[in-house]
């Protein structure tokens, strides 16, 4: 198998709430290999962007990650001292977040918030940090790079914002770059041109870890895709293999959820029921309180994450058994 | 950015305009004759007479205004009846001290309440956190001659480190500063804590922590100065109450301030005094807003392009 | 009153307009909110009624008359006999300051209450017609709220001389131009309501429109002005019988207690630091009843 870039095992983070423990991300582990991009899948709330935060290490109080470890290039960094951790972030691992309205500093000129980042993680002077600053800028994009150095975020659009968040986080050529729902925000052209941003940056040594419930986004991108549903992976596979054959009910779901609305049948199909509250799981299946073909230990036991067929795991138990239409 | 704050200085102007026209008509419905109560029962009616017509008292309202305009715009605020000096030569002695006074006041109220509201928002429900939010309610609660007599008492009566009044040195102004400032910097520690925390739920601040910066420097490069905006507001509207404390601190200390001015020239019933140091006053707390908008409009760049 | 807290007031009205939407509150259902969430709040709301109770029953409490003399215990320190001591004309201090208290939560109640009629409807008035009255309102407004307070309360009360009507107009005059603006800038918003709109396009009447939908909406934020405004009339005045130019003799406020009492700061203390803590007192009850109230009213940027 290829050289893994980033690889999760086992990750685990717990949320002490006045109701009791909850579990946004439960034993997921996921790997990214070199120079690919890979997706990460589901619905809002079922644990992917915190799956990204504790990869990055800014899971917020009162959350915190109680088990696993994650591998960065070989590297063990879970269990870095908060000191050593931050001098990777923006260096090695950089994050970009999902609404480049606000997350950029209103009082700080564009061109210095990117700054900010060469000069925590370089020696560079100010003048060789701003030539990088400018040389990015021109790389994602950004027309007219002198003249936009000196802008407020408020003088941009949401775009040329989310190009610039694009920018700080490549601006020291990380390994990795964990993109949470990049485009959520954005108009559809807009949207085509930060993907093909990111591929072009996948091509130039910076994998990539894609957040979204965009099904669309995700097709268009990824090489590899995990679902994750009430902070569990129940279904990965490669992109194609996945989008040809879904086996996980939930899967399947989402699919039909989104042919329905390309076909604009007369109907459109939903899955039933809502995510379900992470405070009352059922000790099997989570997905068996929504799941059509659910049999009565699929609320008892929990199956397995069991590989279908190589590259291909699916956690449920009519799966594994060859798989139910 | 040049239109607004040209905008802002014309109604700066048309409100002090308005506070001269509101203390002048106010002062001049006071029942009785003022040459009357200022010379006393001693006076023939021919001295009052002579004097009325000497002031313009006797013209009607409006042409008084005008004159009293157009005297001010000079520097002229006309004479005071009880201590027969020009009143222009008595408020600048004065505002000396209630100047030095109300800064000392500031700095004290707004580095203490800067520095405590800090450390409240970064230990949020920590012990120093409570403790200091408990200081500040204290501090908000305590009207200025509570806080002015209770220094006194303790610290200049008591344990005798302080003065009890006078300015001959800095160490007189001391008490004074610290009882005015009291009250604001309660109100500083808390929007400074609550806006800090706000500003720290922000999602420019994931943005930066996930650029590698640490707590500290995502607290005093991102977090510090969006949250100082709320809270330069608020300063420009202490500054107002810092003059309105000032009356009642230097009754307290006995410095020869404006407010003390004020008192003294309500005692004894002087029109020009009292209508010169209050539009001294307000004027200061009319430029003060007027400073703090264009400051605001350096720290914060989407208020810089709407004008 | 800080400008946050004028802004979320202001905000409030968008609060009662989202609220009419979906399921609306009714203000019992908001003041047992408060009762649940806020115990600071509902402290202090006992906290006001036991002083209530204490001022009008002040007579009953006390085995001593507020004004006889009793020369052979002036100053005396606090004791058995006069738990917090006696004044310069051996009069009991205690007394005194129960009697005071029904001074003080009149001069609290009634310029506030005074100050909230004027303001609102100068508010409404300003907020609905627009035009030049608007312009001529607000102006008057902004001058107002131009002067230190303290000093326009000098200068008024200097031109109305002494006594307790004269400070009630004074500290009506000194606080309605923030409850104009808070009720001018909801009246704005609620004027471009649907149901407000609604109204007019069946041919209701302005004033009608102004007394049955802005007002009535106006009603929490006023509760909650109200509440606000009584310790900032109470502080006012104190300051200003602390000068000797607010309460005139006989009367006696808290404010002209501590004025009085100053003279023997150094001798009997007490004089003036019971008093000053009675105003401390009913002062922060009164700000946490309002900010419990404001919490209700705008949870969104409840305090942390």
């Amino acid at each position: 198998m290829e050289e893994k870039i980033l690889d999760v095992r086992g990750l685990t983070v717990c949320f002490q709430t006045a109701k009791g423990t909850i579990r946004p991300v439960d034993d997921v582990s996921l790997t990214v290999p070199r120079g690919s991009i890979v997706g990460i899948v589901g619905e809002s709330g079922c644990g992917k962007s915190m799956t990204a935060r504790a990869v990055m290490g800014l899971v917020r109080y009162p959350g915190k990650v109680t088990g696993g470890s994650v591998l960065l290039d070989g590297r063990e960094i879970s269990a870095l001292p908060e000191r050593e951790r931050r001098k990777l972030r923006g260096s090695e691992i950089s994050m970009i977040f999902q609404e480049p309205m606000t997350s950029l500093n209103p009082v700080m000129r564009v061109g210095r918030q990117v700054e900010e980042a060469v000069l925590l993680h370089t020696d560079c002077t100010r003048e060789e940090a701003k030539a990088r600053v400018l040389e990015i800028f021109r790389e994602v994009e950004i027309p007219e790079p002198e003249a936009r150095y000196d802008c407020y975020p408020h003088q941009l659009s949401g775009g040329l914002r989310q190009r610039v968040l694009i920018a700080m986080a490549a601006v020291c050529r990380p390994k990795l770059l964990i993109a949470d729902e990049p485009t959520t925000a954005l108009d559809v052209t807009v949207e085509a041109q930060i993907l093909s941003l990111l591929e072009r940056l996948r091509d130039a040594g910076v994998s990539v870890l894609l957040i979204s419930h965009n099904l669309g986004v995700i097709a268009r991108v990824c090489d590899y895709v995990f679902v994750m549903y009430a902070g569990r992976i129940v279904e990965q596979a490669g992109t194609e293999a996945l989008f040809e054959r879904p086996r996980h009910p939930y899967t399947r779901g989402l699919f039909r959820a989104v042919a329905s609305l390309r076909e604009g049948g007369d109907a459109l199909e939903t899955i039933p029921g809502v995510v379900p509250n992470l405070l009352h799981l059922p000790a099997g299946c989570s997905f068996s309180l929504r799941c059509a073909s659910c049999r009565s230990d699929c609320e008892r036991r929990l199956p397995a994450l069991a590989e279908t067929e190589p590259g291909h795991k699916v956690r449920c138990f009519l799966a594994e058994e060859g798989g139910a239409r | 950015m040049r239109r607004s704050i040209a905008q802002r200085f014309a109604q700066a102007l048309i409100v002090l305009t308005g506070v001269v026209l509101i203390t002048f008509v106010m002062l001049r419905i006071v029942p009785g004759n003022p040459i009357e109560t200022m010379m006393g029962e001693h006076a023939d009616a021919a001295t009052v007479a002579r004097m009325t017509a000497e002031l313009g008292l006797d013209q009607p309202l409006y042409r008084q205004f005008l004159r009293y305009i157009a005297a001010a715009v000079s520097g002229d605020f006309g004479t005071s009846y009880s201590l027969g000096k020009p009143v222009s030569q008595l408020i600048r002695s004065a505002f000396v001290n209630t100047l030095i006074l109300a800064l000392f006041a500031a700095l004290f109220a707004w580095t203490l309440g800067i520095a405590c509201g800090l450390v409240c928002a970064v230990g949020k429900n920590r012990l120093p956190d409570r403790l200091f939010m408990g200081f500040s309610l204290l501090g908000i609660s305590l009207p200025v001659f509570m806080a002015a007599m209770f220094l006194q008492y303790l610290f200049a009566f008591k344990l005798k480190s302080f003065p009890i009044s006078g300015t001959d040195s800095w160490r007189g102004f001391v008490l004074p500063a610290v009882a005015l400032g009291w009250n604001s910097a309660g109100q500083v520690a808390q929007m400074t804590r609550s806006s800090l925390l706000e500003a720290l739920e922000e999602d420019y601040i994931e943005t930066a922590r996930a650029k590698g910066l640490g707590r500290f420097g995502v607290l005093m490069r991102h977090a510090l100065r969006n949250a100082m905006l709320p809270v330069l507001t608020m300063m420009t509207v202490q500054f107002s109450s810092l003059l309105s404390g000032a009356v009642i601190t230097e009754t307290v200390f006995s410095i020869n301030g404006v407010g003390r001015l004020m008192v003294q020239a309500i005692a004894g019933r002087d029109i020009p005094l009292l209508q010169g140091t209050s539009l001294l006053a307000t004027s200061v707390v009319i430029l003060g807003s007027l400073l703090a908008d264009c400051l605001y409009a350096v720290l914060d760049p989407r208020i810089r392009k709407e004008g | 009153m800080p400008g946050r807290k004028r802004e979320r007031l202001e905000n409030a009205a968008d609060l009662r307009l989202q609220s009419q939407l979906g399921e609306e509150e009714r203000f019992w259902d908001l003041m047992r909110r408060m009762a649940r969430e806020n115990k600071t709040a509902v402290f202090s709301f006992v906290l006001i009624v036991l002083m209530v109770l204490a001022a009008v029953l002040a007579p009953f409490l006390t085995p001593y008359d507020e004004n006889s003399m009793d020369l052979l215990h002036r100053l005396s320190a606090p004791s058995a006999a006069h738990l917090l001591g006696t004044d310069e004309g051996g009069r009991d201090e205690l007394t005194r300051l129960l009697y005071g208290a029904r001074v003080s939560l009149l001069i609290g109640v009634v310029p506030a209450l005074l100050s909230l009629l004027l303001g609102s409807l100068l508010g409404v008035i300003a907020g609905y017609r627009g035009g030049i009255v608007d312009t001529l309102i607000m102006r008057t407004a902004d001058v107002t709220l131009a002067f230190p307070s303290m000093l326009l309360a000098m200068v008024i009360m200097y031109s109305l001389g002494g006594g307790i009507v004269n400070v009630f107009l004074t500290l009506t005059l000194v606080s309605w131009a923030n409850v104009a603006r808070v009720v001018r800038a909801q009246t704005l918003k609620l004027k471009n309501s649907e149901f407000v709109e609604a109204a007019r396009v069946i041919g209701v009447s302005k004033d009608k429109i102004m007394r049955r939908h802005i007002l009535p909406n106006c009603l929490p934020t006023l509760l909650v002005l109200f509440t606000l405004n009584i310790p900032a009339s109470i502080l006012t005045e104190s300051s200003l019988s602390f000068l000797g130019l607010g309460i005139q003799p006989p009367n006696a406020s808290w404010g002209l207690m501590i004025n009085t009492g100053r003279q023997y700061l150094y001798s009997a203390p007490w004089l003036c630091f019971a008093p000053g803590a009675a105003i401390m007192l009913i002062v922060l009850a009164f700000n946490f009843l309002g900010n419990g109230l404001l919490d209700v009213l705008d949870p969104r940027q409840k305090k942390q």
